[in-house]
């Protein structure tokens, strides 16, 4: 199973602060620790809501909005992939993320869809799939 | 704590702990099998405190104390009791979290010994292959029964008599020496190749693939990799285990029906698998790797990966690569491959004329490819009578029920 781990903006990360030379290596640490066992597939730090951009939809209409946002605690600061057999394999691993500011912060973690879930959710997207790969088939069979 | 959330927590945390937590207690009783029944012992404890007291902070910590208190209880029993206790007090103080004190090249080490022990040659693939999953892989013995779709008495009878024949052949918990160790590394890469095979292209049973036996292979060949990161094969392997574990989705139909290589909607890859995979096939490249077994055939890989489409395939490249691989690894298998390569890049008479010339090669009598590679290569020449028979003779030589009905689906169209 493939899960986000999502670490939620503080104050600090959406005022773009510079992680300590403390958090930077216990931070190293845990990720040499995820990618030693094997779980670890990508990982990124997000720069603040202030350097970034939302789309708006309405119907056909597109409103962009630049950044910052101001909902703090709903926006992302960073994240990793990881891949385990579990939530609770994930909520273990997790649990050992450092804090070492000590500071009030959250991490969230959702589990990836696979197509699987897709295919089970809805059957317009299952013929889709199919109509797709018949496509995909047919162009095979012309080459 | 509801007792089933205290057991799903303790199996996570096993699944993260075990195999650090059975090389350290191996380091200490210099004996892989006593190691192993120490390391359940305090799953058993945990399994019966946790419920009730919660998962304490530190869960490694705490497995590894119950474990070596274990240990001094059980070799208190022992006639050689004093001798192996003095190897348990060595570096144990019971009263506080020794596991703590361990350093990272230490565990790290540790680990690479278990690995090594696991895959040591006195025993058997099947016993090499049960060891490495359950002391490496955190897997229980009931997960890989049905992994490997055994009963469960035979994973446990084999891991017994594995930790068994470890003891009597007195196989020491170490790294080999350097003059081994090439040798020993390589049945290291074959047994996580395997596990990985087996997951991939079940060989028996009405599954085409055990997308779960993949997981694991690959966990394990990246937890490899980050125990011996100078050594190219190993990320030789891994590349070649992320970029085919990339067409899992693909490789099966709505029905669970195997899709082939060139029928795979390419859209449905996992493109954060592909990138991973040519970044060790480089990471092996940049050590001097390229020309090893694995690098070799995870750069055949990749050229499959990086091909948007089927026709965009490099298989002049690919069938360069496969007569590379033919010289450090030659078998009948690669020739077979060889010869479809050479056959898509230069056409399908100069292939059959190949695949032609391995009919009489006794390792592949059985072997239900030879045929439908044959008969591929007949349909592309129009010669759909022979091909019919071809495709019918691999499906009664396959043991995969599904690889069985698209054979003859295939047979039938011809």
């Amino acid at each position: 199973m493939r899960f986000m781990v999502i670490v939620k903006a503080t104050e600090d990360t959406e005022a773009g602060a510079q992680p300590s030379a403390e958090m930077l290596n216990e931070m190293a640490a845990f990720n040499e620790e995820l990618v030693k066992a094997g779980v670890m597939l990508a990982g990124e730090g997000l720069h603040p809501s202030s350097k970034g951009a939302r789309v708006y939809f309405s119907g056909d209409k597109r409103t962009v909005v630049d950044g910052p946002f101001t909902e703090t605690k709903e926006l992302i600061a960073g994240f990793w992939l990881i891949e385990v057999k579990s939530l609770e394999e994930a909520v273990e691993w997790v649990k050992r993320v450092p804090n070492p500011t000590g500071e009030e912060s959250q991490i969230e973690i959702r589990q990836v869809f696979t197509e699987d879930d897709f295919v089970n959710a809805s059957e317009e997207l299952k013929d889709r799939e199919r109509e797709l790969r018949a496509e995909q088939e047919a162009r095979a069979s012309q080459g | 704590m509801v007792a089933t959330d205290a057991r799903r927590a303790v199996e996570a945390v096993w699944r993260i702990e075990s195999a650090r937590l059975i090389a350290g207690l191996a380091r200490m009783v210099r004996d892989v099998g006593l190691a192993e029944e120490l390391a359940q012992d305090a799953l058993v404890t945990a399994l019966e405190q946790w419920p009730e007291q919660g998962v304490p902070r530190n869960p490694g910590a705490w497995l590894m104390t119950a474990a070596k208190n274990r240990a001094v209880d059980r070799i208190r029993r022992e006639r050689n009791y004093q001798r192996k206790l003095e190897q348990v007090g060595r570096d144990t103080a019971f009263d506080h979290e020794p596991d703590a004190g361990a350093k990272v090249g230490e565990i790290d080490d540790d680990l690479l010994r278990l690995v090594f022990t696991a895959c040591h040659p006195v025993l058997s693939t099947e016993a090499q292959v049960a060891l490495t999953l359950r002391m490496l892989g955190g897997l229980t013995t009931d997960e890989i029964a049905r992994a490997f779709l055994v009963p469960e008495a035979t994973v446990a009878q084999r891991i017994v008599r594995a930790k068994k024949t470890l003891a009597k052949a007195g196989v020491p918990f170490e790294v080999p020496a350097e003059d081994e160790r090439d040798a020993r590394l390589a049945s290291v890469l074959g047994v996580i190749y395997l596990i990985f095979n087996e997951g991939y292209s079940a060989t028996a049973g009405d599954d085409w693939m055990r997308p779960a036996l993949c997981e694991d292979a690959v966990r394990l060949a990246r937890v490899l990799a980050g125990l011996m990161p100078r050594e190219p094969e190993v990320h030789g392997l891994v590349a070649l285990l992320e970029i085919q574990a990339s067409r899992t989705k693909a490789r099966v139909g709505p029905d669970g029906e195997p899709v082939l290589l060139p029928a795979q909607n390419r859209a449905r890859w996992d493109q954060l698998l592909i990138r991973r995979g040519l970044a060790a096939l480089a990471r092996a490249e940049s050590l001097g790797g390229a020309g090893g077994p694995y690098a070799l055939q995870a750069a055949i890989a990749a050229c499959h990966a990086r091909a948007r489409v089927p026709e965009d395939t490099d298989w002049t490249r690919i069938a360069g690569l496969y007569e590379a691989l033919s010289l450090v690894a030659p078998s009948p298998i690669v020739e077979l491959n060889h010869a479809v390569a050479i056959g898509m890049a230069f056409g399908p008479e100069v292939g059959l004329e190949l695949v032609d010339e391995l009919l009489d090669e006794p390792a592949l009598k059985g072997y239900h490819l030879l045929p439908s590679v044959r008969g591929d290569l007949l349909v592309k020449l129009g010669r759909h009578a022979e091909a019919r028979v071809e495709f019918e003779r691999a499906a009664g030589l396959t043991r995969n029920e599904r690889e069985r009905k698209l054979l003859l689906d295939r047979a039938a169209s011809c």
